[in-house]
């Protein structure tokens, strides 16, 4: 007989089901586009429903999805501390 | 760096300047591997370094389906993403076999501790009981063996998508759709038979 422990993850997973869903190589395809519409501060999940429907269901895209908002997410940093440094050193110049 | 346009990278990727530019598009996925992966794989340098290497390799091929609709340089880390994972689930996954899986869920299903929680009253663990019974019954009478051995590699017994696809000769994409096809059906015959999802996990004690 199938155990608690699975039955509650096959019943979550039935309540996350959709008649329409991407497939991981659909959702792939929109990735970078969903990341930067996130890190421009706009609502991803509203503007592409499917692809955070897919992210939220399939572990897998989901690891991609972090992995690749974390590198991002470094780089705008490294870019902004870069910037910060450039205009401090400018200040001390002019100043 | 030189800072580029998505035409420039394009341009420069496909003209005279390609060395320059995939030296300098190895420094931005290196960066992003670095910091996505930090502390979560061993000998970090050497192991993005590979990454990368398949990374470049793969954009270089991939070239004509860049779309322009993101940074090409987010559009080739998404690859290198995929590249990343794709190498550190075949690392951590090679010695499992499908049917060491399909055993192992075999067996913890038949320890009667897996089947009974002593926190709950003898009415409580009657219904689950009952539930477990409907769901395998519609397991077994909706799905396909494909499809039943899917749900417990993935979905219970964890094995990353492609991993699984690999060993039933197939590939992710079409495993993620026989899966969902799997569960459409399923949640059809919970409708059929005036259930919902909801209804099981709170037989379960998990809602």
């Amino acid at each position: 007989m199938i155990n608690p422990k699975d039955s509650v993850k096959l019943a979550m997973a039935l309540s996350m089901t959709q008649d329409v869903e991407l497939s991981c190589d659909e959702c792939f395809e929109e990735l970078d586009r969903f990341v930067e519409t996130q890190l421009a501060g706009l609502d991803a999940a509203a503007a592409m429903p499917l692809v955070e429907h897919h992210l939220r269901t399939c572990d897998g895209c989901r690891d991609e999805y972090q992995a690749l908002l974390s590198a991002l997410r470094t780089s705008r940093g490294s870019l902004s501390a870069k910037l910060l440094w450039d205009r401090l050193r400018d200040s001390f110049r002019s100043g | 760096m030189k800072g580029r346009t998505n035409e420039e990278w394009l341009a420069d990727l496909r003209g005279a300047e390609r060395d320059r530019a995939l030296a300098d598009l190895r420094v931005v996925i290196l960066r992003g591997l670095k910091a996505a992966f930090v502390g979560r794989v061993r000998s970090l340098d050497a192991t993005v370094e590979d990454f990368a290497q398949d990374t470049l390799v793969k954009v270089l091929e991939n070239l004509d389906t860049f779309r322009g609709e993101s940074r090409f340089t987010t559009w080739a880390q998404r690859i290198s993403m995929r590249v990343a994972y794709t190498e550190l689930r075949r690392r951590r996954w090679r010695d499992v076999s499908l049917q060491e899986l399909l055993d192992r869920n075999e067996e913890s299903n038949r320890e009667p501790e897996a089947l009974t929680d002593r926190t709950n009253s003898p009415q409580q663990e009657t219904e689950k009981k009952i539930t477990a019974e409907t769901l395998e019954g519609f397991i077994v009478e909706e799905l396909t063996q494909k499809q039943r051995d899917a749900i417990v590699a993935v979905m219970f017994q964890g094995m990353p998508l492609e991993e699984a696809a690999q060993r039933m000769r197939t590939n992710r994409n079409a495993l993620y759709k026989l899966l969902h096809d799997a569960r459409k059906k399923l949640k059809r015959r919970l409708e059929a038979e005036g259930l919902s999802p909801e209804e099981l996990l709170k037989a379960f004690g998990d809602a």
